[in-house]
């Protein structure tokens, strides 16, 4: 059983394919209850992360303990209190939503009720179409049923919203919300900053195979971010901007110059698409 | 929302695991229920035996001197056999590959699902599509061709052990081989060549009289070949017996063979079979 509160524990995890390290001594925790957002380019490490903690790949190095158990030797027990969400869906495409749901709830010792997770996921007026007449984001919407009809205590979602249109990823943000104050523990990998702020009490940002940097998204920003920048524009025309540390006193100091109003002020902190940029080395990418 | 209901979630779920059985009958009725909806694979898989017995049997159909029946009759029993084979080891060979690069098995293998209700699954689905095809091509073999019923119990009996045999013997092969192809792609180029290959080398298309004897002594390794030479002992007459390789059907070494190949092919598959494609890892 898990002792300390942890979900999930990971320790110097690694793995390589061939040449490839795509997780280079990766550190982890999740507490229970909580939703972390596991941010990172691609190649990252995330999905193989994701992948080594539902069971589905081996591991060079490391410790993994996902709700008390090694995830290589996964119980049928084990995974009955794991729900997983895939990057790409796989739902048999002559049946239909109900069948399907009904009879994923058929593999758990204690599922929800089939016609809740269907109208949970908005899927109610489409219960009984076929599979394959549903439309991508409605079938990402089937994943997320099948993922959690099980009543998990941990949800692992690998890029969920990919492909998905802005209402859908509102309504699907909403189910995460509803799922996480039920107090399932989630674990949920996106490319998209404002899902991962929207969602998560707490941020990992992984690059090169480990994670560079971990917290509350605020505490990130205020940790990396690194100040201020303070714009003007001079009384020839000129734009001017100033990175500080102390930019209370840069506009101090800029107001006696002009002796009042300061034109074009802007005082902006960094973002944390900028804290993510900088940390995951992309910067000069942009 | 009914939050607070659930929220106490603090160790394991009470319930108990569903067990095996149970869950392959479930497997069973929804794995045919894909099968039936899609009726061009149901017209298609079930014609195809028919329409080849009926193209063999009308092009050959003369009496086979010193036996007393016509090869119409000959082809009834080995149609029989290949469509047995059809409906295991090719629909599973083709289907299982193809699930695999859809993420239908990684997907299952996410739940708590027991494998073994997978592939209590797919017997149940290829005993009633084995069932129904056998009897589509003894109506048509009856009243068409002329071929009797089995003549008394024994016979009967002797037809039950040979179909479930080998419709099991076949049916673990397929799966053994569904982890082969690469991709869904090229499932079907990769299991119908052999499937062909050894329709020939088995008697199915050409008597086994006419085979050259290496061929044969191929074919004798793979079960197809016990399962036409047993259905023949089941339905042609004893006179029948001098076309055999052997001059006699060879019921015990029929037996002999499709049971090593119902072990054999379990231990097969339980050392080969994959959830996941080659490139997924």
């Amino acid at each position: 059983m898990t002792t300390d509160g942890l979900a999930v524990d990971v320790r110097g995890l690694r793995k390589r394919y061939g040449d490839v390290t795509a997780v280079d001594g990766l550190d982890l925790t999740i507490a229970k209850g909580e939703v972390l957002g596991l941010l990172g380019p691609n190649g990252a490490g995330k999905s193989t992360t994701v992948e080594i903690l539902q069971g589905n790949r081996s591991r060079d190095a490391g410790e993994v303990r996902v709700l008390g158990s090694d995830p290589q030797t996964g119980t049928r027990a084990w995974r009955s209190r794991v729900g997983i969400v895939w990057q790409d869906e796989s739902a048999p495409a002559e049946l239909t939503v109900e069948e399907t749901v009904r009879h994923f709830a058929r593999y758990y010792p204690a599922p929800r009720d089939p016609d809740e997770v269907i109208g949970l996921v908005g899927l109610t007026a489409k219960a009984g179409s076929r599979i394959k007449a549903l439309s991508g984001g409605q079938r990402r919407r089937l994943d997320v049923a099948l993922g959690v009809i099980g009543g998990p205590e941990l949800l692992l979602l690998d890029e969920p919203t990919t492909g998905f249109d802005p209402a859908a990823r509102r309504q699907f943000w909403d189910l995460i919300r509803s799922l996480a104050d039920e107090g399932t523990t989630i674990l949920l990998t996106t490319h998209y900053l404002e899902e991962a702020e929207a969602l998560a009490d707490r941020l990992a940002i992984v690059a090169r195979g480990r994670v560079v940097a971990e917290g509350e998204p605020a505490a990130l920003r205020e940790l990396h971010g690194g100040g201020a920048t303070v714009e003007w524009t001079e009384q020839d025309g000129t734009p001017r901007a100033e990175r500080t540390d102390t930019p209370t006193r840069t506009v101090v100091e800029l107001t006696r110059r002009f002796d009042g109003e300061i034109p074009g002020l802007l005082v902006t902190r960094p973002t944390l698409e900028d804290v993510y940029l900088r940390l995951t080395g992309q910067e000069e990418a942009r | 929302m009914t939050t607070t209901a659930v929220r106490t979630r603090t160790a394991a779920p009470a319930g108990r695991l569903p067990g095996a059985w149970t869950l392959g009958l479930r497997r069973g009725v929804l794995e045919l229920r894909q099968f039936f909806r899609q009726r061009d694979q149901v017209v298609f898989t079930f014609a195809f035996p028919v329409v080849f017995l009926f193209l063999f049997a009308s092009i050959f159909h003369d009496t086979v001197q010193g036996t007393g029946i016509t090869s119409s009759q000959l082809y009834v029993p080995a149609m029989m056999a290949s469509g047995i084979m059809s409906t295991s080891f090719q629909s599973l060979g083709i289907s299982i590959a193809v699930e695999r690069d859809e993420k239908v098995l990684r997907r299952l293998r996410g739940t708590p699902m027991p494998p073994a209700a997978y592939f209590l699954g797919k017997i149940w689905l290829v005993l009633v599509t084995g069932v129904l095809e056998t009897a589509i091509l003894l109506a048509v073999g009856t009243t068409v061709y002329g071929v009797d019923l089995p003549r008394d119990a024994a016979h009967w009996f002797d037809f039950a052990w040979i179909f479930v045999l080998g419709l099991t013997g076949c049916a673990l092969l397929g799966i053994a081989v569904s982890s082969v192809p690469k991709s869904a792609k090229s499932a079907s180029s990769v299991v119908v060549l052999p499937f062909l290959v050894l329709q020939f080398v088995s008697g199915v298309y050409i008597n086994v009289s006419s085979i050259p004897d290496w061929m044969l002594d191929l074919g004798a390794l793979f079960p197809l070949k016990w399962l036409c030479q047993g259905l023949r002992g089941v339905f042609l007459p004893d006179s029948a017996r001098v076309l055999e390789q052997a001059g006699s059907w060879e019921f015990g070494k029929v037996a002999l063979v499709l049971a090593a190949w119902c072990a054999g092919g379990l231990v097969l598959c339980l050392l080969t079979f994959r959830w996941k494609t080659r490139r997924d890892g």
